[in-house]
């Protein structure tokens, strides 16, 4: 039901609620698309004319202002009308379920929601209760999903890898909590990534996890062994206060990015991070900021990547 | 009144009857089985050709959601729910708003079930007062006011001390504790079983050892005190083998599983359906047929319905953020029947775990159709399958993660101390 | 059944005659993807430009998206060349209703103010929807009702124009 939920009956993409369950065409369709958006950023009037006329509403339940800045860019690089809302402080507040809030924008001819949320599977939810002609986009729901910043991600990899099929890929750190890093799996997996590694420590992946296809690594210096790409993830402060980790120095010790760890990966591997940055908690800045970092390009290709998603989900009328 | 119930297939698991016969009732009583006594002259006869009559469901798990939530459900609504899915005796937990825990909340909610049409309802009192896991409720005094058991419903008492005085309490006066077994500091935060698909859809987990440390710590204490306990609704296929392991070393203990978790797993949990939201969760393939075994085996005492309904203001919301629970008290029996069908159990032992075993474990009357004993009877017909909709639910809550499933039994009638509370038509 | 058509090699060079005598030096050659790229690109070559030829995919600014959504392989957009102030000649393969013309228009603007446009098409097919004419074109076609002209390429690399 998660994987029908997403597509129309004919293959289509309606809404994009996770990458878990979507076909290599599909992910690479979107990346083919992303592709030719890239140039747009670049332009003298970085604006296409694609999504004229229609209403894009930021849905907000959780604040993050910097996935919904790239997302407002990418709506307004695609000439849509961009509503933002910042749900966690107004509505919800007031006692109004999320199913009024989404009636409520629906009365006001909503063409797409973008969803951010802290449950897992809010997404869903509201791509389950909205009118036929809304496409719902994940901007993140708890740890379930972020496909946007999976798919940029990806973006990233095939720019500066060429390919999937021959790579190596570590994921590092906080994985039990990240949407990020199960977004990332399904889609590394997906595209046909030979070896995705995990690399944390036990209190920090989640129950099973290698049933997603990942082989799990304790030990830094073992994990990042030949790797071609590796992908850090956020370490929030409130891990060392759930008794999941001792402190943050032993974490970056363990754990973190620095030049002597990077050495052990290929010559030119690729460092990533899907952002905000912890720099001393779990990466280095001599590494942050190094030649190997693609850090930044990441955020630039993450506008081009939503707006060929939002293209992609507002194609014809169903 | 005098009733007969005409040409049915009798069912009755503590007197061993399976066989066609005719049931005559008089005076709230079983007059007599198979021949029509002298001189009786029913008011009322139901054709029960093709059905099977037994004796009415008992029920160990109902939130009739009184006092405190009647805009979930009411006593009305509820009772006749009850009486619709063929249930005569339903025991319901203290989770009400105030907590069934004091004597006077107790005996109103019997007043108002005694003048309704329906089954009997036999409260259970809370165990410690507000549910707090601190003080001890007035039991002996809940017990006059018509408490048949003590529980914490789903807050377990998470002082280890209070558990174990509690249990001595009650001990005192003979009295049978129900606890849930659960770990606080385990299931903290979590919304479903902690495995590969609450992993993969990132739903913060409850592990099995949240209900098995919980368990082991009851089983220690259960023996040390010798309390009278049953433990409601086990999860897991590692707790049934602890209770079996108990039950054979003679500690004083029974258990139940719900419906829902004879049927469902967390393969089920892939759309997000918060109506599949349970405490406990439903948990992996291995468990559920694990306690679907143990059910046949003897090793799980009863079924029980675990009747909660959820109005949609509470459900309809992200899976995390949701209500849990699931209307069930009219497809206790169909889930049953469904249960029997799949892992090949005699229906006389299928009936045995909603009827007779369940009166056992609440220590009232029914629960079987000896002659002389009450009359709580169920008539239903085994096979003709229906399909849950929400038109089909009598109940106030249409959330059950069964909506559009078809399931066998549908029943004709039932008959609660003599009287016709339900007849479909 | 196909009909008679001009040959494609002809048409070619009757449009570049046409354009000679308009060129400057500053001119540049704008193909739309596809069939007008494969025609920019010939006259390119024939005609020795010296601006880099650019090629335009006018997918983002197709007035028919929410109809039939976004078209599976978008071609990238290149003009390697300023678009201020130049001059410039937007080349298709068959001009028909003319609304690819207005959406390759729009998007040139948003690279900058071109110096002006002349439109080159291999064949005005005619049945035009907008109020736009070309300035050069190979040959002038009526086709009949339900008929359609396309541009193709052989594995030699000619240009090979069919009636359907």
């Amino acid at each position: 039901m998660t994987r029908s939920l997403q597509l129309t009956a004919d293959g289509q993409l309606k809404h994009l609620l996770t990458l878990d369950g979507l076909s290599p065409a599909i992910l690479t369709r979107i990346l083919d698309t992303a592709e030719s958006f890239i140039d747009v950023g670049e332009r003298e009037v970085k604006k296409v004319p694609l999504l004229r006329g229609k209403a894009i509403f930021n849905l907000f339940f959780e604040p993050s202002t910097r996935t919904r800045t790239t997302f407002e860019i990418a709506a307004k690089r695609l000439s849509a009308d961009v509503v933002n809302l910042n749900i966690a402080a107004s509505a919800q507040s007031k006692g109004e379920t999320v199913l009024d809030t989404v009636s409520n924008l629906t009365a006001m001819h909503a063409d797409m929601f973008i969803v951010r949320h802290a449950q897992s599977g809010a997404a869903h939810f509201i791509a389950q209760h909205v009118e036929p002609h809304i496409s719902v986009v994940n901007a993140g729901d708890g740890r379930h999903a972020h496909p946007t910043q999976g798919l940029l991600d990806m973006f990233t990899i095939r720019r500066y890898k060429g390919a999937f099929h021959n790579l190596r890929v570590a994921i590092v750190g906080d994985v039990l909590h990240s949407r990020v890093a199960r977004s990332q799996i399904h889609a590394l997996t997906t595209l046909g990534v030979p070896e995705v590694r995990v690399i944390a420590p036990r209190t920090l992946l989640p129950t099973g996890v290698e049933q997603m296809g990942v082989h799990v690594f304790h030990d830094m210096q073992a994990g990042l062994k030949d790797v071609d790409v590796i992908i850090m993830l956020r370490l929030q402060n409130e891990r060392m206060k759930g008794a999941r980790l001792p402190s943050a120095q032993e974490y970056f010790k363990q754990y973190g990015l620095t030049p002597e760890k990077l050495a052990l990966a290929k010559p030119d591997a690729i460092v990533m991070h899907p952002g905000p940055m912890n720099r001393g908690v779990e990466i280095d800045s001599e590494v942050a900021d190094g030649p190997q970092s693609v850090i930044l390009p990441q955020v630039t290709y993450g506008i081009a990547v939503r707006m060929a998603v939002m293209s992609l989900l507002m194609g014809p009328a169903q | 009144m005098k009733l007969h119930i005409k040409g049915g297939h009798l069912i009755d698991p503590m007197n061993g009857i399976d066989q066609p016969l005719d049931v005559f009732v008089a005076a709230g009583k079983i007059a007599a089985i198979g021949q029509m006594p002298d001189g009786f002259h029913p008011n009322k006869t139901i054709d029960a050709t093709g059905c099977i009559v037994c004796p009415g469901l008992v029920d160990l798990s109902v939130r009739l959601r009184e006092p405190g939530f009647e805009y979930k459900a009411t006593l009305e609504s509820e009772m006749l729910a009850a009486a619709a899915g063929g249930v005569t005796s339903l025991a319901c937990p203290p989770d009400t708003d105030p907590p069934l825990d004091e004597p006077g909340l107790v005996e109103m909610l019997k007043f108002r079930a005694r003048n309704l049409p329906g089954p009997r309802v036999y409260p259970i009192g809370a165990l410690t007062q507000k549910m707090k896991g601190e003080a001890l409720t007035e039991m002996a005094e809940l017990t006059e006011a018509g408490c048949v058991a003590f529980t914490q419903a789903d807050t377990p008492i998470t002082d280890t001390q209070v558990l174990l005085r509690a249990l001595d309490y009650a001990t005192t006066f003979n009295l049978p504790v129900w606890l849930r077994p659960q770990d606080f500091y385990l299931a903290r935060g979590g919304v479903a079983h902690d495995g590969p698909v609450a992993s993969r859809l990132g739903l913060p987990g409850i592990p099995a050892v949240a209900e098995t440390v919980a368990l082991s710590t009851i089983l220690l204490l259960a023996r040390q005190t010798g309390a009278r306990i049953h433990l409601a609704r086990l999860s897991t296929r590692e707790s049934v083998a602890m209770v079996r392991a108990a039950k054979l070393q003679g500690v004083n203990v029974t258990c139940d599983v719900s419906a829902n978790h004879l049927h469902l797993s967390e393969i089920d949990l892939t759309s997000f359906n918060s109506n599949l939201y349970f405490m406990p969760p439903v948990r992996s393939l291995r468990d559920r047929d694990g306690l679907a075994e143990a059910l046949k085996d003897g090793s799980i005492d009863a079924v029980c319905s675990d009747h909660a309904p959820v109005d949609d203001n509470e459900k309809q919301l992200p899976f995390g953020e949701a209500s849990p629970g699931a209307s069930g008290v009219e497809l206790l029996l169909p889930l049953t029947l469904k249960w029997a069908e799949e892992h090949g159990v005699p229906l006389i032992d299928a009936i045995d775990r909603i009827t007779w075993k369940p009166a056992q474990i609440l220590g009232v009357p029914g629960g079987q159709l000896g002659a002389g004993s009450c009359a709580d009877i169920c008539v239903f017909d085994p096979r003709t399958r229906f399909t849950v909709s929400p038109k089909t639910l009598k109940s106030q809550g249409k959330n059950t993660p069964f909506l559009g499933i078809e399931l066998p039994g549908v029943v004709k009638a039932t008959v609660i101390d003599g009287h016709v509370d339900y007849e479909s038509n | 059944m196909n009909a008679p058509l001009p040959d494609t090699a002809t048409l070619l060079n009757t449009l570049a005659e046409a354009i000679r005598p308009n060129l400057s030096p500053e001119t540049a050659l704008v193909g739309i993807h596809t069939g007008g790229v494969w025609v920019a690109e010939w006259l390119h070559r024939a005609m020795g430009i010296k601006t880099p030829l650019g090629t335009l995919d006018i997918s983002f600014y197709r007035d028919d998206f929410s109809q039939r959504g976004l078209h599976p392989e978008v071609k990238t957009t290149q003009l390697p060349f300023n678009v201020e102030d130049h001059p410039i000649i937007l080349v298709d393969d068959v001009l028909y209703t003319g609304r690819t013309i207005r959406a390759a228009m729009n998007e040139l603007f948003d690279y900058g103010r071109p110096g002006g446009i002349h439109l080159a098409a291999l064949v005005d097919r005619g049945g035009r929807q907008l109020p736009i004419q070309p300035d050069f074109a190979g040959a002038k076609i009526e086709l009949p009702a339900g008929k359609n002209i396309q541009l193709q390429r052989n594995e030699q690399g000619n240009l090979i124009l069919l009636i359907q």
